[in-house]
């Protein structure tokens, strides 16, 4: 029996290695960090592009979180190892970026396999994010997620606030939180996830203020923090003053807050539209908004900045290879494959032709708020200001700002030395990345 | 005198011995050559433009007052750590030895935490304690204490040795019965008929025997504080509030692979390695030799 299993598993074997020799399918490497549903979407779109045709072999692998998939990649690049594709988190981009040499970017790879390009059909405001300053897509965007504001439709009932109109600016939610947490209707008023994603880099976006010097580091070369102006502190101390009595909650540095909104110990909550899954799935009478801006900022809103990740990759690959990505780019980029990910996964689509189709089918109807992350970073042309931020160390100067404002709401420092704290502290590590 | 064996054939000691070598030189000297190179280039992450700087990482890491501070939450999160864990252990050990019936029942459960992985226990304690969600941060609110690890420096470090600690003790626990075990029975019984109650005989009797035991526990208690840890403060609070709980080992991770920073990670973790040979060394010098295992 034994002995028969082994022949057969040899022969099998056998067979195996003489169809894949027989065809010389070249397989394409793709890494990325995807984990439930959206990890099911990137294995559908893996097997529909390799039933779709014969010559390429899309081989998706998971790497863990985005940081440890961004140190995967990396790391099996110092050992040229590297994967063909590598997905990319929004924050690592600057680091990607400063990679010359590692990486190809997608345009040329599009361009010099022959395959049509055209910058146009993609959705402007995240195209300009993934780009150099003149004008060349370095990255494909994958999946891309803008920060939206959630309301429990309940907490606003018994507050006695109107359940059809979402507070639309900053002094509007801290007046609806003050409401939500004087009349009881719950524990705290307003909670927020990503304070610097949200509060800092799509602050500065939505109310076209100046993040950074260097069209926010998008522009390259020296950069300086410009998050202490008076627009931010006035924001960021009206925070600190409604934490003290909990009317504002802080849930961590990352995404922990929608635990919170989900266990309705608050009742509005600023989030990744990305987080929208688990808040269905919750089944709690929900209702979406815009993100709020603030209405002393002249112009505001501007639009939002993409966050999320995009596809990179990596250079000194065969020719042949190349090829077999710009295939699978050009595959991404149609309209039904788009519209599949962005209706399944929530992420927003990254073609116009995807989004026209998506609006047609009648999918926004059926699912009021799938379009508020769309409108808001399609609304206007993208400024100086508002098309995203960029930095060779952005996790880290991310980190120095949560550490100096969980320092300003635990009461330890006011607004303006937590902003001043994180720009001189930011300001040296830049410099300091640089200097390599 | 005890018997020398003596290898007839020259080669083979060093055919034994070949293996283990190996392994130690694949997975220690190697690595922490590389390390040791590693410390002294400036990088950036995909290693395209590297510069040799000498000890220049290692200045600006002891000149940090950020690393300073790490230093000093490590110490802090250490002796509280090694302190709790022990007096606990110490506690149960004793109350376990009392115990007249299903003694085995009561060591086996005290033990059970020790198989337990950092990283869960670390989970446990945090949703245990989660501000919202926790059970016990629930009852800790309704006993009127502002508990907040998420904001407050001290609630986290609390949090942080109450579950380094908590997975510990059972450790502890397994050395203490054994010394307890290995302290002989007449001693203690000839001190109760000289009329010495149980707080007094374990003063002057119990504890002073258990000392090789206690001390040795001390330095392992300190090294898995020190080094041990990670998972846990990576699991309850990634080093935050600030940097309320960043200890050495959280932060080598951090600026090597979450800020890229190689080199300054690199000097980082060889700083460390030479405070672990130091107190391996301190370990063998002065401990082994007067632990008895009962």
């Amino acid at each position: 029996m034994s002995f028969r299993g082994l022949a057969a598993g040899v022969a099998a074997t056998f067979v195996l290695c003489t169809t894949t020799s027989a065809f010389a399918v070249t397989q394409i490497s793709w890494w990325h960090a995807m984990t439930g549903a959206n990890a099911e979407v990137v294995d559908k779109i893996a097997k529909d592009f390799n039933a779709s045709q014969k010559d390429y072999e899309l081989v998706p692998v998971f790497k863990g979180t985005y940081p440890e998939a961004l140190n995967a990649g990396i790391a099996a690049f110092r050992a040229k190892q590297a994967p063909d594709i590598l997905q990319v988190f929004d924050v690592g981009t600057g680091v990607m970026m400063a990679a010359e040499g590692a990486v190809k970017p997608v345009a040329d790879v599009l361009t010099e396999s022959g395959a049509q390009f055209d910058k146009g059909q993609y959705l402007p405001g995240i195209v300009a994010y993934y780009s150099k300053p003149d004008g060349t897509m370095l990255s494909f965007p994958y999946n891309s997620s803008s920060p939206i504001l959630y309301y429990n439709k309940d907490i606003f009932q018994k507050a006695g606030l109107d359940v059809n109109t979402p507070p639309k600016t900053w002094n509007e939610v801290w007046e609806a939180a003050k409401k939500i947490k004087s009349s009881g209707a719950a524990a705290c008023g307003y909670t927020s996830t990503w304070l610097t994603w949200i509060h800092t880099e799509n602050f500065a976006a939505w109310n076209n203020v100046s993040w950074a010097t260097q069209q926010n580091g998008l522009g390259g070369g020296d950069v300086e923090l410009k998050i202490n102006a008076p627009l931010y502190v006035n924001h960021f101390q009206a925070l600190a003053d409604l934490a003290k009595d909990g009317t504002f909650k802080y849930g961590g540095r990352t995404s922990e807050a929608k635990q919170l909104f989900l266990a309705g110990e608050c009742g509005i909550l600023t989030e990744s539209s990305g987080g929208l899954g688990d808040i269905v799935k919750s089944g709690m009478n929900y209702g979406i908004g815009q993100l709020p801006y603030d209405s002393d900022a002249p112009g505001a809103p501007q639009n939002t900045t993409p966050g999320g990740a995009s596809l990179w990759v990596f250079g000194g690959k065969s020719e042949e290879q190349y090829k077999g990505v710009a295939a699978f780019f050009s595959y991404l980029s149609k309209t039904e494959v788009q519209e599949y990910l962005h209706q399944k996964s929530g992420y927003l689509p990254v073609t116009l032709a995807a989004y026209e189709a998506t609006k047609k089918s009648g999918f926004y109807e059926k699912n009021p708020g799938r379009e508020t992350p769309i409108l808001q970073m399609m609304g206007k042309a993208p400024t100086d200001n508002s098309k995203g931020v960029r930095l060779p160390n952005l996790p880290q100067v991310r980190d120095i700002q949560n550490e100096e404002y969980e320092k300003m709401l635990a009461g330890q420092q006011t607004a303006q030395q937590a902003l001043d704290n994180a720009v001189s502290r930011g300001n040296a590590a830049i410099k300091e990345a640089l200097g390599n | 005198m005890t018997p020398r064996v003596v290898f007839p054939n020259k080669l083979l000691p060093y055919l034994l011995v070949a293996p283990q070598l190996a392994i130690t030189l694949v997975f220690f000297y190697w690595p922490a050559a590389q390390a040791l190179y590693q410390s002294m280039l400036k990088e950036d992450p995909f290693g395209l433009k590297s510069k040799f700087v000498w000890f220049d990482n290692f200045k600006k890491v002891l000149a940090d007052p950020n690393y300073l501070h790490s230093i000093k939450v490590t110490v802090v999160f250490s002796v509280a750590t090694a302190a709790v864990a022990m007096i606990v252990a110490l506690l149960l050990a004793v109350m376990a030895e009392k115990v007249v019936r299903s003694k085995g029942f009561y060591r086996t459960l005290l033990i059970w935490p020790y198989a337990v992985a950092p990283a869960i226990a670390g989970m446990l304690f945090l949703f245990l304690f989660n501000p919202s969600i926790g059970s016990l941060a629930i009852l800790l609110r309704k006993m009127g204490i502002a508990w907040d690890p998420v904001l407050n420096g001290t609630d986290a470090m609390v949090l942080l040795v109450a579950a380094a600690a908590w997975k510990q003790i059972s450790y502890n626990f397994l050395f203490f019965v054994a010394g307890l075990q290995a302290i002989p029975k007449t001693l203690i019984e000839a001190a109760a008929i000289d009329g010495a109650r149980e707080a007094k005989r374990f003063w002057t009797i119990v504890f002073p025997l258990l000392a090789p035991t206690t001390f040795f526990l001390l330095v392992i208690n300190t090294t898995y504080a020190f080094f041990d840890t990670f998972g846990i403060v990576h699991a309850v609070t990634g080093g935050g509030p600030g940097k309320a709980t960043e200890t050495l080992v959280y932060k080598v991770y951090n600026d090597g692979f979450v800020n890229l920073i190689l080199g300054s990670s690199a000097a980082q973790s060889v700083i460390l390695m030479i405070i672990v040979i130091a107190l391996t060394a301190i370990q063998f010098r002065y401990v082994e030799r007067k632990v008895h295992y009962g």
